[in-house]
């Protein structure tokens, strides 16, 4: 009997967490995954850190929610959402046509371009392109400007972390011999290493990796990549059904973004404004 | 389920299957070589012989074989001078580190079952053997080694399966194996379960025939005892 009584209380406590009724957001929680510095990091003493927990507390604060943080590693953070084990993601996610077709995202909260790193001394450090590429303009100097990043880069092995935008970016523009790495540490300490020739990140994650000792001689090289399969700036995923959470998201979003509190979080992580 | 899926998947994740079974057999053939150098130093008197053969098992079967491919692969990379020595010809590989891992491991616990299987030899055939006249080295080859392989294979063939398992870990050192192009896939399509159950039963049927493989020779070898 004691058995069936824990089994049922089990079953209700598990029912009622998964069917939380539709509108009640005064709890949220968020999904990350604690290993995109500074994005979203875990620090020495174990807890997650970063721009988008700061951001986060900020915007729960102006939708008047509790926000419970949980980790999850990279490659299953958009089935973990759609599945509820939590109802946010925000882990440094761009907003892309492809991950649309699975879930939706709030507006931008930050934009920041891709770009390719390699070690200082490496030929292809001195490498010189236009400063920026838009993947939207299909114009012949863009077109040229891969051009250029191809044959330099040809043959190569170029670091990317899997399921990321990097990645697509990689397969669909370059001829590269490419490594897919867990997560964006070990893709550092390859680089470092020289196992791989080349990286490509979001600019804010490698230049915190620049930031400490064992990143002292890792330097950009290439264009500021942005657009097109790179999507429009990193968001906050949410699921498909969930339209008043979006709208609760796409307006603290926008009163933090006019109130200047983006502004102030992204230049203490990434010493600049990232504001949409 | 997406059964469409997995069905397109299932010929993508086949693509890992000749990488699976180069790791698990070099590391076997290389692994089974040091194992019976460490078991023969681990039954040795000699305590110079025992004692380090009695650590490195002591060591590699005490900690995880996720730390090991990490410190093996990430950790030494660390070191300067090892970047700049000759052993980075071959740590740059990841291929190599992997192999490397899992020839450790697989080392140390099968050289725990050689060694249960010598000492499982009755001590009155090796003094029988001895009284006819029998040297060292043809006790070892006539009567030792034939009762050690016949008393070892079972558990030994559980090592292989194991192996064949290990071999999922190496996907984080950038190698495309059966599970880092499951992994791959899942990161596009979002459908883990799907995905998943095909690799599981890829693995599920490489061990399948292993089993078959060790039963086979296990009949073979038992040919003419008296059981």
């Amino acid at each position: 009997m004691r058995i069936i009584k824990v089994f049922t209380t089990l079953l209700i406590t598990l029912s009622l967490s998964t069917f939380a009724l539709a509108g009640d957001w005064s709890k949220i929680k968020v999904g990350t995954e604690g290993a995109y510095e500074p994005w979203n990091y875990t620090n020495a003493a174990g807890e997650l850190v970063g721009a988008e927990l700061d951001l986060a507390r900020d915007l729960c604060a102006r939708m008047n929610a509790d926000c419970e943080f949980i980790q999850q590693d990279w490659d299953g953070i958009i089935p973990a959402l759609v599945q509820g084990k939590y109802d946010v993601i925000m882990a440094g996610m761009s907003i892309t046509e492809e991950r649309m077709k699975t879930i939706s995202f709030s507006s931008a909260y930050m934009t920041e371009p891709a770009k390719m790193s390699t070690l200082k001394g490496s030929p292809l450090a001195t490498l010189s392109t236009a400063k920026n590429l838009n993947l939207d303009d299909d114009s012949a100097a863009s077109k040229g400007t891969i051009g250029t990043l191809n044959a330099a880069l040809k043959g190569l092995r170029l670091g990317v972390t899997a399921a990321t935008i990097h990645e697509d970016f990689a397969n669909a523009y370059l001829d590269v011999d490419l490594k897919i790495y867990p997560t964006q540490d070990e893709m550092n300490l390859d680089l470092s290493a020289g196992r791989i020739d080349a990286a490509l990140s979001d600019s804010g994650t490698i230049e915190a990796y620049m930031g400490t000792p064992s990143g002292a001689n890792v330097t950009f090289f290439g264009p500021n990549i942005f657009g097109g399969l790179l999507g429009e700036g990193v968001g906050a995923g949410i699921r498909q059904g969930d339209a008043d959470l979006k709208a609760m998201f796409d307006k603290a979003i926008a009163e933090a973004a006019a109130d200047g509190t983006i502004g102030r979080i992204s230049t203490q992580y990434f010493g600049k404004d990232l504001a949409p | 389920m997406r059964f469409d899926l997995m069905y397109e998947s299932f010929f993508k994740i086949i693509q890992g299957i000749p990488l699976t079974l180069e790791v698990v057999f070099l590391s076997t053939i290389f692994g089974l070589f040091f194992a019976i150098i460490i078991a023969l130093m681990r039954v040795s008197e000699n305590k110079l012989l025992s004692n380090p053969a009695y650590y490195f098992i002591y060591v590699i079967r005490g900690t995880p074989l996720l730390l090991q491919l990490f410190f093996i692969y990430y950790g030494l990379a660390q070191f300067t001078f090892i970047r700049e020595s000759f052993l980075w010809f071959f740590l740059e590989d990841p291929l190599f580190c992997g192999i490397l891992t899992l020839t450790l491991s697989t080392a140390a616990y099968s050289a725990e079952i050689i060694r249960g299987g010598m000492q499982s030899v009755a001590p009155g055939l090796i003094e029988a053997a001895s009284s006819m006249g029998m040297s060292k080295m043809q006790r070892l080859r006539k009567i030792i080694l034939p009762i050690t392989i016949r008393q070892a294979l079972p558990a030994y063939g559980n090592e292989l399966i194991l192996m064949v398992k290990a071999t999922s870990l190496i996907s984080i050192v950038t190698l495309m194996e059966i599970t880092g192009i499951a992994r791959t896939i899942i990161s596009k399509t979002y459908a883990p379960v799907e995905i998943f159950i095909v690799a599981g039963s890829i693995y599920l049927l490489i061990n399948f025939l292993i089993t078959r493989m060790i039963k086979f020779s296990e009949n073979k070898l038992n040919h003419g005892t008296i059981q």
